[in-house]
């Protein structure tokens, strides 16, 4: 990715800046384009002392393939949670799951745990003060091994491939 | 004909988006603990809400070219509902709310911190202590 | 074909909305309340871009962008007073 200079602490978080401020505005005008672009550069640098390290992307193909994935999966899950909410028998088998994280770094444990919360039928409810497990409150599960390895197969690893590896 | 299928997409993204809010919200009603409760709003109803934006954006693109605004509302709804239910469910844990008796596994946050012991009951013994 | 599909979804979303006030006022615990409320707000984003549709005016969009951010916001302060401001801590 871009790499940060002194003026451009995050590249990213700029950019996004400015691709929101030319949506807002609903036009590419000419002074549009400064004023976003001023903005996009004076607020990170304000702001700087505020953030955390922020990991680097290392590989930005495969987190769009990620976000699409996740995207799909989000509609399977509205599915099949509606299916579970309008099941006359009720016939739930809800779980609390504690997850082992191999995820070190903090942003990617936040898309980890928000990605849990949006997926099949899981909300993760708790990370613990040491960063190591993930409380999951699972809805419909029948044997919790399974999950936790889907979960670690499907979303985990390839967050560590993005981020970390 | 394109038109049809515009407005096709429009009444369907609509009448799903309502589908899903709805189903999120009777779920939320008849569910029986509150773990379970969260699971209807932080995914169903954020999708319905979602596709009616998307809706909404087909709806004002017809007439005079693409208008993306509305997606900023969907992606930021996307975003912070995951952040908003891990806070709920943190604020319920920390409150040991009582989770339905078929819940599986039993988390040491909702243990109560009362001391297992009394003073007379306390383990006596060569303890440091003076 | 929009107009059925608008009042379908307004009815939708309008019984969301009961059903929400609903737990917001049974609501047995203080979280289920802020739960209930947290849904209304996104419920209520909903309505609004309705509205929008029916009167064929866009510029609804930014108090339903308004409503996002403030909801958001005042869900997480209040979080934050639940899991701080305990008397026992």
């Amino acid at each position: 990715m871009i790499p940060p200079t002194r003026w451009l602490p995050m590249p990213v978080l700029s950019l996004l800046l400015l691709v929101v401020w030319l949506l807002l505005q609903q036009s590419v005008a000419l002074g549009q384009w400064l004023l976003g672009g001023v903005l996009a550069i004076l607020i990170p640098v304000v702001c700087r002392p505020f953030w955390e390290r922020q990991p680097t992307i290392k590989r930005p193909l495969k987190l769009l393939g990620y976000f699409l994935r996740v995207l799909g999966d989000i509609v399977t899950a509205n599915i099949q949670v509606s299916k579970l909410i309008l099941d006359p028998r009720g016939q739930m088998r809800p779980a609390f799951v504690e997850y082992p994280l191999t995820l070190r770094e903090n942003f990617p444990i936040t898309i980890l745990a928000s990605t849990i919360t949006m997926t099949p039928g899981t909300v993760s409810a708790h990370l613990r003060l040491d960063g190591r497990t993930l409380l999951i409150h699972a809805l419909d599960v029948a044997d919790t091994r399974a999950l936790i390895d889907e979960i670690h197969q499907r979303y985990e690893r390839p967050l560590m491939e993005i981020f970390e590896s | 004909m394109l038109d049809t299928i515009i407005e096709g997409a429009v009444a369907f993204m609509l009448i799903a988006g309502g589908a899903f809010a709805f189903i999120g919200s009777l779920g939320m009603t008849h569910l029986k603990d509150f773990y379970m409760r969260l699971h209807g709003p932080s995914k169903t109803t954020t999708l319905g809400v979602g596709c009616t934006l998307i809706g909404s954006l087909i709806y004002f693109s017809r007439e005079d070219g693409p208008i993306i605004q509305e997606l900023l509302i969907t992606i930021s709804a996307f975003i912070t509902a995951p952040v908003s239910a891990h806070m709920l469910a943190k604020s319920a844990l920390h409150h040991k709310l009582k989770p339905d008796p078929r819940t599986r596994g039993n988390p040491v946050e909702l243990e109560s911190d009362k001391p297992r012991h009394t003073i007379e009951e306390a383990p006596q013994g060569d303890s440091p202590l003076p | 074909m929009i107009d059925m599909a608008l009042w379908i979804a307004l009815a939708l979303f309008c019984a969301a909305i009961v059903l929400n006030f609903y737990r917001a006022v049974v609501g047995p615990s203080l979280p289920d309340r802020v739960l209930a409320v947290d849904t209304m707000y996104m419920n209520s984003i909903a309505l609004i871009v309705l509205f929008g549709i029916w009167v064929n005016n866009k510029d609804y969009f930014e108090a339903a962008l308004l409503i996002a951010m403030l909801g958001f916001v005042s869900t997480i302060a209040i979080c934050k007073y639940l899991l701080r401001g305990d008397i026992i801590e």
